[in-house]
């Protein structure tokens, strides 16, 4: 089914949860909305659910008003951040609700719920576990008891709220795969909300950033992170180094680095640059410019180590990552000198006052250095 | 044992007991002990008289029914105050108190006189032919007066920790409204249901003060079992009144045992918690 919200506006007692929010979802999509608590991302998912009204704007289900479904008939299937699991009714009670409160017409027979709720606890891995009641399972387990619920009643559109939020680390990660596999197998149109930006690159098809009721960025992970649309999404989204850079005669330039090319034309006298610390390349020929740094920390988490830089130049300290083996390849010691540049970076334009203007947008990349 | 934060489980314990047999099962013993002065003739004798059993049949049913009309009251006046904000809540919410700080005597006159055929709610009933004060009717009401704040303050703090999420939940999942309420609301909030009955129950059962006022006393009819307890004290039959305030402790207490048992069946989802 597709999904067409067209300029949703939602207010709260002086606050504006939504602000003019459009967005299409296509059929089977796997859709994330990111962003900080307050963004809107929550309410959003509520008046797709039917459990919050927009004050105005209009959504369309396959062409059909979907604000005027009452929320027991919209075929959406919720999954609450708390799981909201019925906590009187054993497990096998809970998943056959949504299919016992239908009218006596539509209502499976006996048997078929059985069979129903029987192949929902095998999907969902909880065989066996069907007679307990949810105060007697593990958090992971009610999380997919309360999945298997909203699965039950055969829905168009499956709705997740904070989905892994409550869940320990390696729960988190475990059932976040587990997901995945679910989504291709069903196919089932999702809309999960987070924000935990790791978990909606990992798991959407499409993330949609929002701030402040906004929506800042639409698209798919890789553009999300490698091309982020505004400074909110640059920094959102993982760990970034901000700095300033101002025009000079010879072009842009920042400290030691320099930034060859100039989609602006001339115009604008500053821009502030963000590069993700992946981005930045140690142990630079003398030959290239770039920036004089002494190297201060190393911070080794597993698989990769993160560096911290101070850049004189810049007056700031950088934030590098390198993989970890590279720590004794390249011989790094704290108290080193090394040459650094990016190889790529995303440049917002400045105006005189020294607002960033979000939609003068300049992503650079490095040229090839081995067939230059 | 473990070692616990704070210490003094034997002295606790040892105190708990000692002021439970003090103040609970000394006048209990005391009361069995006078109440088999009476001998086994003489029990069966009163147990057996008409008047008796009219009593006891007045004083107990008449406690379950309005505890029955308390619980579903309760809940309403409960729901009220625990889910909306509107002006005067709190006063409202001091107002269920007031049965348990009014002298029940107080009480009684202030019922009788309302409720008499020319006070002020008795004169608009007595055009229907309903008459309240002076009947099963008027001993129903005072039960229901004294019996009201329980099933409220037992249920107000559940219902304040019921999830929204817990409706949507089942909104979402299609149920109707009644669904929610019938298959939803009303299974959770259950266990504190039958405590808040077995309280108003309890109180309802022995309540003298409010109900010989308003109930006229009329043998065989709107007489309560404490009030025949109260003539055999004035008569010097102290083995007949503790024979007939015993035979009440029992049948109370057989009751409270059926709704404790109920009220575990009801709450066998939050028994099994590890």
């Amino acid at each position: 089914m597709t999904l067409e919200l067209f300029r949703l506006n939602r207010r709260f007692a002086g606050f504006h949860a939504l602000n003019d929010v459009s967005l299409a979802i296509a059929p089977g999509e796997f859709v994330a909305l990111l962003g900080p608590s307050g963004s809107g991302k929550t309410t959003l998912l509520r008046i797709l659910a039917g459990l919050d009204y927009p004050d105005s704007g209009a959504a369309l289900k396959d062409g059909e008003d979907f604000l005027a479904t009452p929320a027991r008939e919209r075929r959406v299937g919720m999954v609450f951040q708390h799981y909201a699991l019925f906590r009187h009714l054993t497990v096998v009670e809970n998943i056959a609700f949504g299919l016992r409160v239908r009218p006596w017409r539509q209502r499976p027979s006996r048997a078929k719920i059985h069979e129903r709720v029987d192949r929902l606890l095998a999907r969902v891995q909880l065989e066996g576990l069907g007679g307990r009641y949810p105060s007697q399972l593990s958090g992971g387990q009610r999380q997919r008891v309360a999945l298997a619920r909203a699965l039950a009643v055969e829905p168009d559109l499956l709705l997740l709220d904070e989905p892994f939020g409550a869940l320990d680390a390696q729960v988190r990660v475990a059932l976040r795969r587990w997901l995945r596999e679910l989504h291709e197998e069903l196919r089932l149109t999702t809309v999960f909300v987070t924000h935990d930006q790791e978990e909606a690159l990992e798991l959407a098809d499409r993330v949609v950033v929002m701030n402040r009721g906004r929506i800042e960025q639409v698209g798919s992970p890789e553009v999300i992170y490698q091309q982020p649309a505004t400074p909110f999404v640059c920094e959102f989204i993982g760990k970034v180094n901000r700095f300033a850079v101002r025009r000079t005669s010879v072009g842009w330039a920042a400290g030691g680095w320099m930034p060859e090319g100039d989609p602006w034309e001339g115009r604008f006298a500053g821009a502030v640059a963000y590069v993700r610390p992946e981005q930045l390349r140690l142990a630079v020929p003398a030959t290239e410019p770039a920036w004089e740094a002494r190297l201060r920390h190393i911070y080794l988490a597993g698989s990769i180590a993160h560096l911290e830089l101070h850049v004189p130049s810049l007056d700031q300290v950088l934030e590098v990552d390198v993989a970890s083996e590279d720590l004794s390849r390249l011989g790094l010691q704290p108290g080193m000198d090394l040459r650094l540049a990016p190889r790529s970076a995303v440049l917002f334009a400045q105006d005189p006052a020294g607002a960033t203007l979000e939609h003068e947008r300049w992503i650079w990349h490095e040229r090839d250095r081995v067939h230059a | 044992m473990r070692r616990r934060v704070l210490p003094g489980f034997g002295l606790s314990l040892g105190y708990a007991l000692a002021y439970l047999g003090l103040i609970v099962l000394l006048p209990l013993a005391a009361l069995a002990w006078k109440a088999s002065g009476i001998g086994p003739h003489g029990l069966v004798r009163l147990l057996s008289a008409p008047r008796t059993l009219a009593a006891l049949r007045l004083s107990i049913g008449g406690a379950v029914v309005a505890a029955l009309f308390n619980v579903a009251i309760g809940l309403l006046v409960g729901w009220v105050l625990v889910r909306y904000r509107f002006p005067g809540r709190r006063l409202l919410d001091a107002l269920v108190d007031l049965p348990f700080a009014l002298p029940t005597a107080v009480a009684g006159i202030a019922l009788s006189t309302l409720y008499s055929p020319n006070g002020w709610v008795g004169a608009f009933l007595e055009p229907f032919g309903i008459k309240v004060a002076y009947t099963r009717l008027g001993v129903f009401v005072a039960m229901v007066f004294v019996g009201f704040p329980f099933v409220v303050r037992t249920l107000q703090p559940v219902l304040a920790s019921l999830e929204r999420e817990v409706e949507e939940a089942a909104e979402s999942l299609g149920a109707r409204r009644w669904q929610t309420f019938f298959r939803v609301i009303l299974p959770m909030l259950a266990p504190t249901l039958l405590t808040g009955f077995a309280l108003a129950m309890a109180r309802a059962v022995g309540e003298y003060g409010s109900v010989i006022f308003i109930a006229g006393n009329i043998p065989m009819h709107s007489e309560i079992a404490p009030l025949l307890i109260v003539q055999k004290l004035e008569e010097f039959d102290y083995a007949g009144a503790a024979a007939l305030g015993a035979a009440m402790l029992l049948l109370s207490f057989v009751l409270l045992i059926l709704v404790a048992l109920l009220q575990r069946w009801s709450n066998r989802w939050a028994e099994v918690s590890q």
